[in-house]
């Protein structure tokens, strides 16, 4: 058995969701597992990686690695996997993944799989399955002359289970790595929700040209509120300029794969569709029953949202508080 | 200044996928193919970098079979770019082709700025900027909505999660990658049409660069469509009713709640 690598987020030194997917699905392998964090607070995640299964967590403490700069990450990593050694690298197709690892693999002479839905991890071998075409289909990801496999995992897809506080890792402290930089962070602006990113909502409201002006979306967000969920959006009312394309759902934006999408006064094109198809649950709210977002629909409902969207609310109010 | 686009030909939006036979790839009869929609943000600031710059030239790069690539290669002449080169490839992964680029440039003597999209809405990968950074030494930025030319280095703002953003300075040489929102790509002119017809479009065989078979990283197979979805359950009645009624699906029967 070999060594499986585990890059792990965090928020102020806790521990992300998708970094305990990451870290479980690791130790099923049944390969040791090294955990890996970075910045000021890389330090509080240690108990969680090892209650989440991590062997060993390496600890670069270091300022620098506050914010993400691609350029001293991937020195970073490069530094850890020499000292590591391992033959996998597990993380999250996060903003920072995304962006990171492709980097990293150029470094390390070796693969990456970028954007994946399902892994599976037989001794050294990794295959990896990702949607392409937005969801259209679905491939494996064989690799090939790469001394480490490198996998990008949505957040949301492997299971989590609780935490073992019986458990705990070695802790080793890495020196940080401190490349000239040609990349300097300016300024981080926070957005304007505390809302999970769409890519890594568990619950999704999202809103089309049926609402029929922008100010209609305040009615999105309140039943989000309600459900704890992120707001969406088609790329009809992005390209309106009612919302930012941040929110947009399908293949020229994001796709998701929520356990509930509600799609309200979308009419589904197939751009959108492909988007959304990952999706487990599919509420579909529409005025023109001939849609095609009915074709991909869970649930249906024909009618005004004007009517039904307040309603619900009520609804889920009255049934997720007592 | 010379300015590079990297641009990938993928299949449109409305294409409806078929798998292959041998489950590798898609079935490509009847696929009408076209530029990378975030790669026309690309080439779209290239040209408004090169005209606020005189001198400048617009340099537009692809990897692929060059019967088919050179149409995306000429949509971007059309929208504005005066060069284009084609390496003539097949199968390439997102590593080997950023490596062809990589090469490509260095041999056209570098760029100030490489433009390309955040990712090709084909295989979602978001990958080649990086790598040709990375094989080019040189800093990267992706999924960019602002971006600002100051000689020396380029400040540009990148979307994060959440709505958050990243305000990112960088030395030039830069690689940036487009998200939408960057601008508002030109339609391609008649005459712009006309003249990129007349260019010639410069061909370089992906084997003469001398790139080793064991560049190639990743291979795809088991290609499968998505389950079919059971069919829709559709709830009627009155507003009041179809909300409860739902509310009460999702909780007992889909059990979401």
């Amino acid at each position: 058995m070999g060594k499986v690598l585990v890059f792990t987020e965090h928020t102020n030194g806790n521990l992300k969701r998708s970094s305990m997917e990451l870290l479980q699905a690791a130790a099923k392998s049944g390969n040791t597992v090294v955990a890996v964090a970075f910045g000021s607070h890389a330090g509080d995640v240690t108990a969680a990686a090892g209650h989440n299964g991590a062997n060993e967590i390496y600890v670069v403490k270091d300022a620098s690695l506050d914010s993400y700069n691609p350029e001293a990450f991937t020195a970073n990593i490069a530094s850890v996997v020499e000292k590591v050694q391992p033959t996998i690298l597990l993380a999250s197709a996060s903003a920072t993944g995304r962006d990171l690892f492709p980097r990293v693999a150029a470094r390390l002479n070796t693969g990456v799989a970028s954007d994946c839905t399902e892994l599976n991890i037989s001794g050294d071998t990794v295959t990896a399955t990702k949607p392409m075409y937005s969801g259209k289909c679905f491939a494996k990801v064989n690799f090939e002359n790469s001394p480490v496999k490198i996998v990008l995992m949505r957040a949301n897809q492997l299971p989590v289970a609780a935490a073992d506080t019986s458990k705990s890792a070695t802790v080793v402290e890495h020196a940080a790595a401190k490349p000239d930089l040609k990349t300097l962070i300016k300024e981080i602006v926070k957005g304007a929700s505390e809302k999970l990113d769409l890519t890594e909502a568990n619950v999704i409201v999202s809103g089309g040209r049926g609402l029929k002006e922008a100010a209609n979306f305040k009615m999105l967000s309140d039943l989000a509120d309600v459900l704890g969920a992120t707001v969406g959006a088609s790329r009809a009312v992005v390209d309106a300029g009612w919302v930012g394309h941040g929110m947009q759902v399908g293949q020229t934006g994001k796709t998701v794969a929520p356990t509930l999408y509600i799609a309200v006064g979308i009419s589904g094109a197939i751009q959108h569709l492909a988007g959304m198809s990952g999706s487990k649950v599919i509420v579909a709210i529409n005025n023109d029953p001939n849609a095609p977002i009915f074709q991909k629909a869970t649930y249906g409902i024909v009618g005004d949202a004007f009517e039904i969207v307040p309603k619900l609310t009520e609804e889920f109010k009255k049934a997720l508080h007592h | 200044m010379k300015i590079f686009v990297c641009i990938k030909q993928v299949p449109d939006t409305e294409t409806k996928i078929k798998i292959s036979p041998d489950q590798t790839g898609i079935d490509s009869a009847g696929i009408k193919w076209v530029l990378n929609p975030y790669d026309e943000y690309a080439v779209e600031e290239a040209v408004k970098l090169r005209d606020a710059n005189p001198g400048s030239q617009v340099w537009v790069l692809s990897a692929g079979p060059k019967t088919r690539v050179v149409e995306s290669l000429r949509t971007a002449l059309a929208m504005g770019a005066d060069e284009a080169i084609v390496i003539n490839a097949e199968n390439l992964d997102n590593f080997a082709t950023a490596k062809a680029l990589a090469e490509v440039i260095k041999a056209e003597g570098g760029a100030k700025v490489i433009f390309s999209g955040k990712l090709a809405i084909d295989d979602n990968a978001s990958s080649v900027s990086q790598m040709l950074a990375e094989f080019l030494n040189v800093p990267h930025s992706t999924v960019v909505s602002k971006f600002t030319f100051a000689g020396e280095n380029v400040v540009v703002e990148r979307d994060v999660e959440g709505g958050a953003k990243e305000v990112v300075q960088m030395m030039t040489p830069a690689v940036v990658g487009a998200n939408k929102g960057l601008n508002m790509p030109r339609y391609a002119s008649l005459p712009g049409i006309m003249k990129a017809k007349k260019k010639v479009i410069k061909e370089v065989e992906f084997a003469s660069l001398n790139i080793p078979a064991t560049d190639v990283k990743v291979k795809y197979s088991g290609m499968t469509l998505p389950a079919e979805k059971p069919p829709v359950k559709m709830i009627s009645g009155d507003a009041a009713a179809q909300a409860s009624e739902l509310v009460k699906l999702l909780r007992d029967e889909a059990k979401v709640l």
